[in-house]
């Protein structure tokens, strides 16, 4: 069984063996090689800028579900004070099926800053490894003969092509987490819209979901006796001053 | 040795943190192997901590090839499979 390692290199290698097949007129295929990956860099920009900006959507989501907690618990109250005792937990048991899924949420945002932040100094990197291939290019074409400059050429391409498959691997898996954000704050959505009792953790086991239940619904209990005696002791007040 | 620890940078390490990497790296294939993922994740993160604390980093504007390239730490089981069948989870890149 292979390591890892060798695995990993394997795969990245794979990906850009094609950049050392063309290597047939150094000259000429230094400067599409070059060309080729200002593009490149380009597509990188792209691709960081759409992670920000999901991230951004993602935020303003999480806030107007920030929101829709607070309304639900004023309106377990309201429906305390007029006596409704089941619309209560019926909200108070939405509010806290809300709050497990934001805090799920909330990690997710947490590693997402930090997949975005190694996404930017990776970019960075790759900036400066193109702006050294465009200077050693020159060196290159300057200085060695053919054959010495393929070898040359075969080195510098691959050192950019490793980076840009890394780089290319940081956006994908920010790219597919900002997905499974947007899959998840959607189904939040839905969950408060609705009220639709469903288990939207794909990981979790019958058990989990059950010892959440227990505390979601002890949680409720807590909160609506809590609610009660606010009330009723601003009754009792009302009642000493009439 | 030169080693790129993905999404980060690459390291110049020397033979005896290679060995040790070396040894690591056998046992997260294991743990991959066994759909062990919280033994992955503590695996490669000691990799990475291995050539972190021993290597000497590379400038960015370096171009050399890296020897071995360590998977990032916080790879799940699946984005791993995914990675490893050579498939998915890199971007096909066009030809330069």
């Amino acid at each position: 069984m292979a390591g890892l390692m060798s695995r990993a290199s394997l795969v990245v290698k794979s990906k850009f063996s094609k950049v050392l097949d063309r290597a047939e007129d150094p000259g000429e295929t230094l400067d599409y090689s070059y060309e080729k990956q200002l593009e490149l860099l380009q597509n990188v920009k792209r691709g960081i800028a759409d992670v920000v900006t999901a991230k951004k959507r993602l935020e303003l989501q999480e806030a107007q579900l920030q929101q829709s907690l607070v309304k639900l618990d004023s309106q377990a109250r309201e429906a305390v004070a007029a006596n409704r005792e089941d619309l209560a937990r019926q909200a108070l048991e939405r509010k806290s099926g809300l709050q497990q899924q934001l805090q799920a949420l909330d990690q997710q945002t947490q590693q997402l800053q930090q997949q975005q932040e190694k996404l930017v100094a990776s970019e960075k990197t790759l900036s400066a490894k193109v702006e050294a291939f465009r200077t050693q290019k020159e060196t290159i074409k300057a200085q060695y003969s053919a054959a010495e400059a393929q070898v040359r050429i075969g080195e510098a391409a691959t050192g950019i092509g490793e980076q840009m498959a890394d780089t290319g691997l940081a956006i994908q898996r920010a790219k597919d987490k900002t997905d499974q954000m947007q899959a998840r704050a959607s189904a939040i959505d839905e969950l408060t819209t609705s009220g639709a009792r469903e288990d939207f953790t794909s990981d979790q086991t019958e058990l989990d979901r059950q010892l959440g239940a227990i505390a979601s619904q002890s949680q409720v209990d807590r909160e609506l006796e809590q609610m009660k005696a606010e009330l009723g002791s601003g009754e009792e007040k009302k009642e000493l001053q009439q | 040795m030169i080693v790129r620890l993905m999404g980060e940078g690459q390291y110049d390490v020397d033979d005896e943190v290679a060995k040790g990497l070396n040894e690591l790296d056998e046992q997260a294939a294991q743990a991959l192997e066994a759909g062990d993922e919280e033994q992955l994740g503590e695996l490669l993160r000691r990799m990475a901590e291995q050539v972190r604390t021993n290597g000497a980093r590379l400038a960015d504007e370096d171009l050399s090839p890296s020897e071995a390239i360590v998977p990032p730490d916080d790879l799940s089981l699946d984005e791993a499979r995914e990675l490893f069948e050579g498939e998915g989870l890199i971007p096909d890149l066009p030809t330069v």
